[in-house]
C-alpha cells in the first residue's frame, strides 16, 4: 500500500487513472489494525484494478484538515474515482465484506449504470407497447 | 493433541477425520477474558480456537493506559497488554483467527460456530464477546456518529487538536478518556447526570487538578446539535429542569456498556439487561457453554475480573470435556 502524505496525495489519489481506496488509520486505532491484514490481502486481489493507499492520520494532520471534514473518525475508508470521493466507509461497524462490496461497486458502477439504463429502456418499450 | 488412552486417541483421530474442524474449545472474543481462557485452555492441552471479532484485544485494547492491572507498576497501554496476552496464548498452541463469528448453533453437540465463510465445531464453547459502548439515544446522535460523536478517544482524539470536546459520563472510562483528550483538546467538558463522580478517587483528583477540564454537574445531553458539522449539545439540568446549549466540536460518550449477546439471544439464558446468566463456575444455561468477561459481568467490568472469569471458564471447559470422554476424576466436594 502506498503511504500517502500531503505531498503525494494529489498525484497518487486525485490524479490517479485507477480508482483508489484510501485507508485512514493510526496505530492507536485497534479496529484499523485488525482490518489492516485483510486490506493488504485485498490489495493483492485488486492489483491493476484499484489502487490502495493509506494515511497514518496522527502524522498527517494537515492532510486531514485539507480534506474538509471527510475524515473525522477512525477507521475511515474513502473510495475515489476520477479524483472525487464516490463512496465511504466510516466507524467500526463495517467488515471486510463491506470493503469488498464497495470495491466491486467502485469497479462496476459504470456497468451497473449501463445495465440499469438498458433495463429501463426495455421497460419503457414494453409500456408503450 | 492431548494425551489419553489409545482408545481415546483413536476416537479423537476418527472424529477429526470425520470433521476436520472439530476442536476441543472455541472461544469467541479476543479481549482479556477470551485471551485468558485461551491461555488456560491451550496450556491444559486442549485444541483451542479463538475468534477475535472486530477488534483484536477488545475494549481493553482501545484503553490508552491500564493502571490497575497487577504486575505493571507504571501502567501499560491496553493495546500492548492484550498483544502480550495473545502472544502468551499462541505460545501454548492456541490458534487465533482474525474473523468474526456470524452465527452459532447451541442446540447440537458438538456446537456449531459460523463465520461468513466457514463452519467450525467444538466440544465446548466459551463466550467472551464483551460489551459495546452504550449510546446516548438522543436526536442527532446517529447522524453525527463518525462526524463528531465518538466512542473511542484513543482512535479519534487527535482530530480535536486545539478544539473543544465534551465527554459524557462520570465513571472510570469517562474520566480516563477525558484526561487523555486533554493531550489534544484545548477544553474538555465533562457532563455528568449527578453531582459527583463514580470514578476512582485517584482519577477524580487528577481530573479536578487538570486546568483544561471543566465539570457540568447534574446534567444530561438531550440532543446533539449541528447541521453539516457538529456544533454542540443541548443540555438539561436534572435538578432544575433548566435547558442550555454547550458549544463543542466533538462529543465522546462513556455512559456504560451493553453486552454483546445478539448472537446468542433465544439460545441461551440472558438476564433482563441482556447479560449472559452464569453461575460461580462460569456455566451458562447450556451444558458445555461457558461465558467470561464483560458479557456476563455485572459487578466489576475490569481487565482483572475478565482474566479471572476467563481462566475459570477454560478450566471448567476442560472438566466438561474430560467428563464427556470419561476421563474425569470424581469431583471433590
Amino acid at each position: 500500500m502506498i503511504e500517502l502524505t500531503k505531498e503525494n496525495y494529489q498525484k497518487e489519489v486525485i490524479e490517479s487513472d485507477l480508482p483508489v481506496l484510501v485507508d485512514f488509520w493510526s496505530t492507536r486505532c485497534t479496529r484499523c489494525m485488525t482490518l489492516m491484514p485483510a486490506v493488504e490481502r485485498l490489495e493483492q486481489e485488486y492489483r491493476g484494478k484499484v489502487k490502495f493507499g493509506k494515511v497514518d492520520c496522527p502524522k498527517n494532520r494537515k492532510l486531514i484538515v485539507s480534506l474538509r471534514g471527510e475524515v473525522q473518525t477512525l477507521p475511515t475508508f474513502l473510495f475515489y474515482r476520477d479524483g472525487k470521493v464516490v463512496d465511504k466507509l466510516v466507524g467500526d461497524d463495517f467488515t471486510e465484506e463491506d470493503i469488498i462490496e464497495k470495491l466491486e461497486k467502485l469497479l462496476k458502477r459504470r456497468e451497473v449504470h449501463h445495465a440499469l439504463r438498458t433495463r429501463d429502456n426495455q421497460n419503457r418499450g414494453r409500456a408503450i407497447r | 493433541m492431548r494425551r489419553g488412552s489409545p482408545r481415546l486417541l483413536k476416537e479423537y483421530v476418527t472424529m477429526h477425520r470425520q470433521n476436520k474442524d472439530l476442536c476441543d474449545v472455541i472461544i469467541i472474543g479476543s479481549g482479556p477474558a477470551g485471551l485468558s481462557a485461551a491461555i488456560y485452555a491451550s496450556r491444559a492441552g486442549l485444541s483451542t480456537l479463538l475468534f477475535t471479532g472486530k477488534v483484536i484485544g477488545g475494549q481493553a485494547a482501545t484503553t490508552d493506559r491500564i493502571e490497575n492491572y497487577p504486575g505493571f507498576p507504571e501502567g501499560i497501554a491496553g493495546l500492548e497488554l492484550t498483544r502480550l496476552m495473545r502472544e502468551q496464548a499462541e505460545r501454548f498452541g492456541a490458534q487465533v483467527i482474525v474473523d468474526e463469528v456470524t452465527g452459532v448453533d447451541l442446540s447440537v453437540h458438538p456446537f456449531k460456530v459460523n463465520t461468513s465463510s466457514e463452519e467450525y465445531s467444538a466440544k465446548a464453547l466459551i463466550i467472551a464477546t464483551g460489551a459495546s459502548p452504550r449510546k446516548l439515544g438522543v436526536p442527532g446522535e446517529e447522524e453525527f456518529i463518525g462526524r463528531g460523536v465518538s466512542f473511542c478517544a484513543t482512535c479519534d482524539g487527535f482530530f480535536y487538536q486545539d478544539k473543544t470536546v465534551i465527554v459524557v459520563g462520570g465513571g472510570n472510562s469517562a474520566i480516563e478518556e477525558a484526561l487523555f483528550l486533554t493531550k489534544f483538546a484545548s477544553r474538555v467538558y465533562i457532563v455528568h447526570r449527578r453531582d459527583r463522580l463514580r470514578a476512582d478517587d485517584i482519577l477524580q483528583r487528577r481530573a479536578k487538578r487538570n486546568e483544561k477540564i471543566e465539570f457540568v454537574w447534574n446534567s444530561v445531553v438531550t440532543e446533539i446539535l449541528g447541521d453539516t458539522k457538529l456544533t454542540g449539545v443541548r443540555l438539561k439540568n436534572v435538578k432544575t429542569g433548566e435547558e442550555a446549549t454547550l458549544a463543542a466540536d466533538g462529543v465522546f460518550v462513556y455512559i456504560g456498556n451493553v453486552p454483546n449477546t445478539q448472537l446468542f439471544a433465544g439460545q441461551i439464558e440472558l438476564d433482563e439487561r441482556s447479560y449472559i446468566v452464569t453461575d460461580a463456575k462460569q456455566r451458562t444455561s447450556i451444558n458445555g457453554v461457558f461465558a467470561a468477561g464483560d458479557v456476563q459481568e455485572r459487578v466489576l467490568q475490569q481487565v482483572v475480573t475478565a482474566c479471572g472469569t476467563g481462566a475459570k471458564a477454560a478450566m471448567e471447559a476442560e472438566k466438561f470435556i474430560a467428563e464427556l470422554e470419561g476421563r474425569a476424576y470424581p469431583e471433590r466436594t
